[in-house]
């Protein structure tokens, strides 16, 4: 299967008063048709800007300093702005965060919707309308084409989320792109729009990046994971890899700070802050906040490692050289669940082409053989949902 | 596929010897609570902004020469602003050492230049720089006097403006309940009465002069002020903060002092600014309609009314005074706007 | 609806208290005056001012006077002018007002619709010359009086240029000066105005979410901008209203315009009072209709207010 997206080595800065803030550091990811990639990482670690980079939605005070965004082949950063308007709302859609701002409050909600069926679609006002009143049906609104009428206020905060849906479902995008959409909802709602999503995706197969800082969500509708920290993928895998088999030491963290039934006494928390980006650390980012930080950390950044076909991870902790650490007992018992063939942790490619920066190449390729790990999930079915 | 980018320089390939992969101790660890952006405290922040905003310092600076001359007005004026030397009437500009038409004492009649100076007999060494008007006044000292009663009562108008509205807002939208209603109403009927008027008609009560204005302006302005303090002091209230140090037990009065206040400042201080302008077009416009400063005193309004009455045929009179309370309120103006900027937060960058 | 119309009421209510706030302030204030309201006093003899006093009203308790007052004011009668004999105010008000009207609707018309245009353009075009421009433009229409404004644009268009009558009150051509004169404040606000609500509009998620669209900036601008920008400009109809009477009374004066402003103007330099309280009294109705009528138009405009009371879900 062809990737619909292709990112690679992207570097955005933003200038500010300070200084000029290196928010994306060299990310690398491909998205296939149909695919759900949720991208996980605190606030700042830079997942809503790679995902309005690739909309091209970047304050004006950002730079794309280098890397490509290649959409069916096409380089978007390369766009001129008259043509990422054709793309925008059509074949990549966002959802945004907060439901309770993001629709105009003087306007009626059918014509929010039908706004962009008639900007990009070749259809007449009726027709656009009528797309709309069916959207808001697919996303769950009882009595459509009464509530088409109404205003924003008159929607609760689920409902509204569910209208943004809609929006950006208006002209079937080839990605959507879902800026952490639950994070302002109660937790019921949440679990209700997660729903909703999963079950459009089956029926419309768009492919979805799905940003959030909530690894609990995660499990739930992704297929694949990466765990992005100070503006660096640090670890890309299937969601089982990241579940059960995590890698880098700040995946074991985001996991052990995450309550599960078995919790009981203390609920750990990743000591430290992240750091600053104005003037990122020299090596591996996350070295000063953890335990199992190396000499060669402080020195040098750690390439991606691969694990598996699907599975990489930027640790130093993978070379051979390194030695052999124990995760935490949490981690310990995922990582003995975790049923695959062996593990052959080697590094990704020749050091010599290991540079600091995150290996590209020939694995690229092999990102793209999700398809046995999903069906070798689908198999085993309700056994293998993540535990917590 | 992708080449190696340009943008870093080509790291030299670490030479990874084992003990490379030693645990690393703290010594070796960046320290990562360490912030590299300086800390600026609000005001700080808001200096620095403002400093940057470079049409906004100089009205800054012009304001402060402006104040300066007219608070040294008597050590500064050339002449007595209010000694009428009436064979020295309707003198043209003459600065020493100037040879410019319009600046050299002369006037065009009928197409020849004439030394109005020789004509009426005024002794060579008599420079009015700005002229005079039609009772010899010396024009330049009248308007560094005139500005200093504008500004004065624009100063007072704006302190005690400051004062009312404050107090009557703090107090509305903290102690909120039925005080604020009562309080709110009150404004609410107040707010309904034209300034206008209520001045017109305090002035016609009062004798006229520089303290009835004051207290006629200072009278009408200050329900904005009380109206933009209680807003924010009741979102301010409702703020988590505020709610914490109530929690941690801190008394009514200090979370006032030390919450509220230091986070009402910047908008107290914009809508001062403001409220000078204000002050001072409306005084001018008092002068202007004949309800002003009573003569022989002057503000800058009333020399632009004494101007407008004879400009056809002297338009220096009105042109110099109008020029000098236009640069007042252009300054007071794009010096609010400057603040304003600087103090808004969402304006961080 | 109840709730709104409810709320209209009681805003009704405190118009009402507030014009019966400034009759009684205005009355009492013209009764503490010193001295008795004719120009031509020393002429007259004690019989002929008990005479005069007795026509006016005058010698009746001060109660009794207040009482006279406000019944008149509940029926449109004003009293009558000292200085125009015998002409009651309500007359000589009346026969002056279409000029004002004429000056004052021309201003705001034209200044408003040239200061949206100005904001917009300035939010659009933020930190380029265009903003500049504009947002000096603004701030010097702010700055410069108006009164050396409208001397101004008499010296240039009428003296110099000799476009335009310079005081003379004959038809629109003479209304062109006086109208531009007044129409510079209400073109500063709102400019200015405009342009800060709109930048807040701009940054507004559902901003976002209409780039995300695939709108273009303009696009954008007008269909989800403009519109949301524009609802709080109406409360500036209050200030504006108030700018207008400062203006109009020295524009008038200016121009010679028979109008509200200059029939007080006069009127205060002659004080004749019944003629100050009258256009006290329909300048503070003036302005408190306009700020009802800003409550009730906000409540037209904004759908969040208009739906709430509609429904009654």
């Amino acid at each position: 299967m062809e990737n619909i997206l292709e990112v690679k080595d992207l570097h955005i800065s933003f200038d500010t008063y300070a200084g000029q803030v290196r928010a994306i550091r060299g990310v690398n990811f491909d998205l296939k048709p149909g695919e759900t990639l949720a991208i996980v990482g605190e606030s700042g670690s830079g997942k809503s800007v790679t995902s309005r980079s690739i909309m091209r939605l970047l304050a004006s005070n950002a730079n794309v300093d280098n890397g490509e965004i290649l959409f069916k082949g096409e380089d978007l950063v390369k766009k001129s702005e008259k043509e990422m308007q054709k793309i925008r709302g059509s074949e990549i859609a966002m959802i945004f965060q907060d439901p309770m701002t993001s629709l105009n409050p003087t306007q009626k909600i059918g014509k929010q919707i039908a706004e962009p069926i008639i900007k990009h679609q070749a259809v007449s006002k009726e027709e656009a309308y009528k797309k709309a009143e069916e959207l808001l049906r697919l996303v769950g609104i009882p009595n459509p084409e009464k509530r088409m009428k109404q205003y924003p206020h008159q929607f609760s905060g689920g409902q509204r989320q569910r209208i943004v849906i809609a929006i950006a479902l208006g002209c079937n995008p080839d990605i959507l792109i879902a800026d952490e959409p639950t994070t302002a909802l109660d937790v019921t709602i949440q679990a209700q729009i997660l729903e909703l999503m999963k079950e459009l995706q089956h029926k419309i197969k768009t492919s979805i990046i799905f940003i959030t800082h909530d690894l609990g969500v995660v499990a739930n509708v992704a297929d694949r994971v990466a765990v992005m920290y100070a503006g660096k993928f640090v670890e890309v895998g299937t969601v089982d890899e990241i579940f059960y088999n995590p890698q880098h030491p700040y995946t074991w963290g985001l996991l052990s700070s995450m309550p599960t039934l078995e919790t009981s006494g203390y609920l750990y928390a990743i000591p430290g802050t992240p750091p600053d980006l104005l003037n990122p650390p020299k090596g591996d980012a996350f070295a000063p906040r953890s335990e199992y930080a190396l000499k060669v950390d402080t020195m040098y950044e750690p390439p991606l490692f691969k694990v598996s076909d699907t599975h990489f991870a930027a640790t130093w902790l993978l070379h051979p050289d390194a030695p052999k650490v124990t995760p935490p007992a949490e981690i310990v018992a995922r990582q003995s669940g975790f049923r695959t063939k062996q593990l052959q942790i080697q590094p990704s490619d020749d050091l010599s082409q290991m540079s600091g920066q995150d290996l590209e190449g020939p694995q690229d390729k092999n990102n793209l053989s999700v398809d046995e790990l999903t069906t070798d999930r689908d198999g085993k079915g309700e056994a293998n949902e993540p535990r917590y | 596929m992708v080449s190696n980018n340009n943008f870093q320089p080509e790291q030299s390939l670490p030479e990874l010897t084992p003990d490379l992969f030693a645990k690393a101790d703290s010594l070796d660890v960046q320290d990562n609570e360490k912030i590299t952006a300086p800390s600026l405290s609000f005001m700080q922040d808001s200096w620095r902004r403002l400093k940057k905003n470079k049409v906004a310092m100089v009205s800054m600076v012009l304001l402060i020469i402006i104040t300066l001359l007219s608070i040294f007005a008597p050590v500064i004026a050339p002449h007595s602003p209010n000694a009428q030397i009436i064979e020295h009437a309707n003198l043209p500009p003459k600065i020493p050492g100037l040879d410019i038409s319009g600046l050299n004492g002369t006037v065009n009649q009928n197409g020849i230049r004439l030394d109005k100076y020789e004509q009426t007999g005024v002794e060579s060494d008599v420079y009015y720089y700005l002229g005079t008007d039609s009772l010899g006044r010396d024009l330049l000292s009248r308007i560094l006097y005139g500005t200093r009663v504008s500004l004065f009562i624009a100063f007072v108008a704006a302190l005690l403006n400051l004062i009312i509205g404050v107090t009557y807002g703090l107090l509305s939208g903290w102690i909120g309940g039925k005080t604020d209603n009562v309080m709110q109403r009150i404004l609410e009927i107040l707010s309904g009465v034209p300034n206008l008027v209520i001045v017109i008609l305090m002035l016609l009560v009062f004798d006229p002069g520089i303290m009835s204005i004051i207290i006629a302006l200072a009278l009408t302005e200050w329900i904005s002020m009380a109206r933009i303090v209680r807003a924010q002091t009741l979102k301010l209230k409702n703020q988590e903060y505020v709610l914490a140090a109530k929690t941690l037990g801190q008394s009514s009065l200090s979370i006032a002092f030390k919450h509220i206040m230091p986070n009402l400042l910047g908008i107290i201080i914009i809508q001062v600014m403001f409220s000078i302008p204000s002050a001072i077009f409306f005084e001018a416009f008092l002068s202007f309609i004949g309800i002003g400063i009573p003569a022989p005193d002057a503000s800058l309004g009333t020399l632009i009314n004494d101007g407008y009455k004879t400009f056809r045929f002297l338009p220096h009179l009105m042109w110099y005074p109008s020029a000098v309370m236009s640069i007042i309120m252009i300054s007071f103006n794009l010096l609010a706007d400057g603040l304003r900027d600087s103090f808004d937060p969402k304006l961080r960058d | 609806m109840k709730s709104y119309t409810k709320y209209l009421g009681k805003r009704v209510l405190y118009m009402i208290l507030t014009l019966f706030l400034i009759a009684s302030i205005t009355f009492f204030l013209m009764k503490l005056l010193p001295g008795t309201p004719y120009s031509n006093q020393d002429k007259l003899s004690e019989e002929q001012i008990f005479i005069m006093n007795e026509k006016y009203g005058l010698n009746e308790p001060i109660i009794v006077q207040y009482g006279i007052y406000l019944l008149g004011l509940v029926t449109g009668d004003l009293g009558t002018s000292f200085q125009f004999n015998n002409t009651p105010v309500a007359e000589l008000l009346s026969s002056r007002i279409a000029p004002s009207a004429q000056i004052g609707i021309q201003a705001v018309v034209v200044g408003t619709i040239l200061g949206i245009v100005l904001g917009v353009i300035s939010a659009m075009k933020q930190g380029t010359w265009v903003d500049t421009t504009a947002t000096l433009t603004a701030i010097l229409g702010r700055s410069i009086p108006n009164f050396v404004f409208a001397v101004l644009l008499q010296l240039i268009f009428g003296v110099w240029l000799g476009w335009f009558p310079i005081a003379l009150w004959s038809g629109f051509a003479s209304s062109i000066l006086p109208s531009i004169a007044l129409a510079i404040s209400p073109l500063a606000d709102s400019a200015r105005f405009m342009r800060t609500e709109m930048v807040d509009v701009l940054s507004s998620d559902y901003v976002e979410l209409a780039k995300a669209k695939g709108l273009s900036k303009w696009e954008v601008a007008f269909k989800h901008g403009i519109r949301n920008a524009l609802i709080p400009l109406v409360t500036l109809l209050g200030p504006m209203a108030v700018a207008l009477m400062t203006g109009s009374m020295v524009v008038e004066n200016i121009f010679a315009i028979p109008g509200i402003g200059e029939q007080f103007v006069k009127s205060i330099l002659t004080n004749d009072y019944p003629t100050i309280m009258g256009v006290t009294m329909l300048y503070s109705l003036l302005l408190v209709s306009v700020i009802l009528l800003v409550d009730v138009l906000y409540g037209i405009i904004d759908p969040r207010i208009r739906v709430a009371t509609e429904g009654g879900e």
